[in-house]
């Protein structure tokens, strides 16, 4: 995900918030979101994330401070007109039970007066592309999964083309396979549509995963930090926000960095594992030429991160991470020290681009 | 007491057209008890202050004997179908407005919550969202409202309408079973029959709440 020409799509200039019971929701805010990226708020319950993501869309008014959107002022729009223009993803989907999927994907493309049949046409279009069958637009949405509810939902806030989603805790309702599952389609389509995503999640393995920048806020509203994934990770501003990444942010921080970098050499010829290949050259298992029994192995990719790597170079008896190509053809083997020497590398220098 | 068959076939056109009479009094009312109720029905699920107070006084009105709003009726409308017609629909009313205010309340939150986020705006919201999810509690009112309607048009016979009562005051003052059984009868089966329309029309009304398979 490559953040767009830089261009700030969504500007907080000293905003707040105050209820009308006195809560302080958000305290003197100013955060500006890149146009085409992924901006992920995190923080404890009640911190403010939600209360910052509806002052977008205007769902709540600021007490003082300014919103632009696309530069525009959002006070100075006329609020229907404003959320039309920005689409809305949020928990357990808040679908429609009486319309069927596709009337309520149609949902703003009928309020623009695009007429029926247009509107139709682009729910189909949009079933396709979160990944659901033709089939399931004639449903109602209890006839749904959870998980394909919350893909609904992502359909009907796409439905206008709206160059703003908002998105609070989409996927903070279905287990964790399905979660994993939506995340990665959600990395998919952002790829081809490049959206200002703006995304509140608890999980911090979901921010990381999906954020290009991460914004930490802490109870009464304040940001402490806004930063890139990996910069966050390595140098988190204060306790607080150490703490809020858990003690495994070293570990998270891997698994941003992909295997490319590290070297890998010929397979082992004459020890005692040996690397099995199929006819294509493809690795099957670790053959023990000790006591002939064979253990299993994940062959990796370029792509893949360097904490799989870690845990395969962990898992593998021969301390050898067998590595292919695309098509799943063997390229070579890394070993466990330069693994490990890699991933000391990039903690050091994130660390280092962050001072 | 036995039923002379004989009276009803020579009477078939006098019970068809006290039947339709009786048919119209009540839906009248229905109707009008909708118009009424619903405005009202707004005003009390959006503002809390108000709404204490509409549902009382629809409590209270709904205490008066039914005799007594006619009686007390009469030096407005005088001995019309208006009276009958104006009598039943505060009847109407209560069960209406309380049913369409819970209607109301039950749409859930989030519901709401999604039309607006989407740039729905409040009109649009009540009639195209709030409004069809609070049906089945609507017609649920509707239904009693219709029934009790239905029972109560005979209590207007005593200004001069009352549609298919009419029978039953007949047959007590010539101490004749027959147009007594057959007021009952028909009085029973216009509310079976109107009932189970009303069933119907929110069966057609409401395809989201039918049960259907699961899974795609
Ligand atoms: N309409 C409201 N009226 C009064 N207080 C509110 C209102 N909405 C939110 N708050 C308060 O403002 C604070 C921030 O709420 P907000 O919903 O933005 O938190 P959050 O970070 O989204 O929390 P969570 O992670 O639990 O969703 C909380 O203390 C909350 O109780
Ligand atoms: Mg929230």
């Amino acid at each position: 995900m490559q953040p767009g020409k830089g261009l700030l799509m969504i500007q907080f200039d000293a905003v707040h918030k105050r209820f009308p019971n006195g809560t302080t929701a958000v305290q003197d805010l100013t955060l500006d979101m890149p146009e085409g990226g992924v901006t992920v708020l995190v923080g404890s319950s009640g911190c403010g994330k939600t209360t910052t993501l509806r002052m977008i869309n205007r769902m709540v008014d600021p007490t003082s401070g300014t919103i632009r959107v696309a530069g525009r002022d959002v006070l100075e729009q006329d609020a229907a007109e404003l959320r039309r223009s920005i689409g809305y993803v949020i928990q357990q989907s808040g679908l429609f039970p009486h319309r069927t999927v596709s009337d309520n994907i149609a949902t703003v493309p009928l309020l623009l007066g695009w007429g029926r049949r247009k509107a139709r046409a682009r729910a189909a279009e949009l079933l396709e592309t979160v990944g659901l069958s033709a089939d399931a637009g004639k449903r109602y949405p209890h006839q749904l999964s959870g998980g394909q509810q919350q893909r609904v939902g992502v359909a009907r806030a796409l439905a206008a083309d709206p160059p703003v989603l908002l998105m609070d805790e989409p996927f903070g309702a279905v287990d964790p396979v399905v979660r994993t599952q939506l995340q990665n389609e959600l990395l998919r389509l952002q790829r081809d549509l490049s959206k200002t995503i703006v995304f509140v999640t608890h999980d911090v393995d979901e921010a990381v995963r999906l954020g290009d920048r991460i914004a930490v806020f802490r109870t009464g509203g304040h940001l402490v930090q806004c930063a890139a994934p990996a910069e966050l990770l390595a140098r988190p501003a204060d306790a607080f926000v150490a703490d809020f990444l858990g003690a495994e942010r070293g570990l998270k921080l891997l698994s941003l960095t992909t295997l490319a970098g590290v070297a890998q050499g010929p397979a082992p010829e004459g020890a005692r594992w040996q690397l099995t290949l199929d006819s294509a050259r493809k690795p099957l298992v670790w053959h023990d030429t000790e006591n002939d029994t064979a253990l299993p192995l994940r062959p990796l990719q370029d792509t893949d991160s360097l904490l799989s790597a870690l845990n395969e170079s962990i898992a593998a008896p021969s301390g050898l991470v067998a590595r292919v190509d695309a098509d799943g053809v063997l390229t070579g083997v890394s070993s466990r020290e330069d693994i490990h020497d890699r991933a000391g590398r990039v903690h050091s220098e994130a660390s280092a681009v962050a001072a | 007491m036995s039923v002379d068959w004989s009276w009803i076939a020579d009477h078939t056109d006098d019970l068809t057209a006290l039947t339709l009479s009786h048919l119209q009094a009540a839906l009248t009312a229905v109707l009008l008890g909708l118009l009424v109720s619903l405005p009202l029905a707004v005003v009390a699920h959006r503002v809390r202050r108000l709404r204490g107070l509409l549902l009382g006084l629809s409590n209270i009105l709904f205490t008066i004997p039914s005799i007594a709003v006619f009686v007390l009726l009469l030096p407005v409308s005088g001995l019309t179908r208006t009276t009958t017609v104006i009598g039943l629909t505060i009847y109407t009313l209560v069960v209406l407005l309380r049913n369409t205010v819970e209607g109301l309340d039950s749409v859930p939150a989030r519901t709401k919550e999604a039309a607006k986020a989407m740039g729905t705006r409040p009109l649009r919201t009540l009639i195209t969202v709030e409004l069809p999810l609070a049906l089945p509690v609507i017609m649920a009112g509707v239904r009693i409202a219709t029934v009790m309607a239905i029972s109560l048009v005979s209590v207007a016979t005593y200004i001069g309408d009352g549609g298919l009562g009419q029978l039953f005051t007949d047959g007590f003052q010539r101490n004749f079973p027959t147009p007594v059984i057959v007021g009952v009868v028909l009085t029973l089966l216009l509310a079976l029959v109107a009932d189970a329309l009303l069933v119907t029309v929110q069966y057609v009304l409401t395809p989201w709440t039918r049960r259907q398979k699961r899974g795609v």
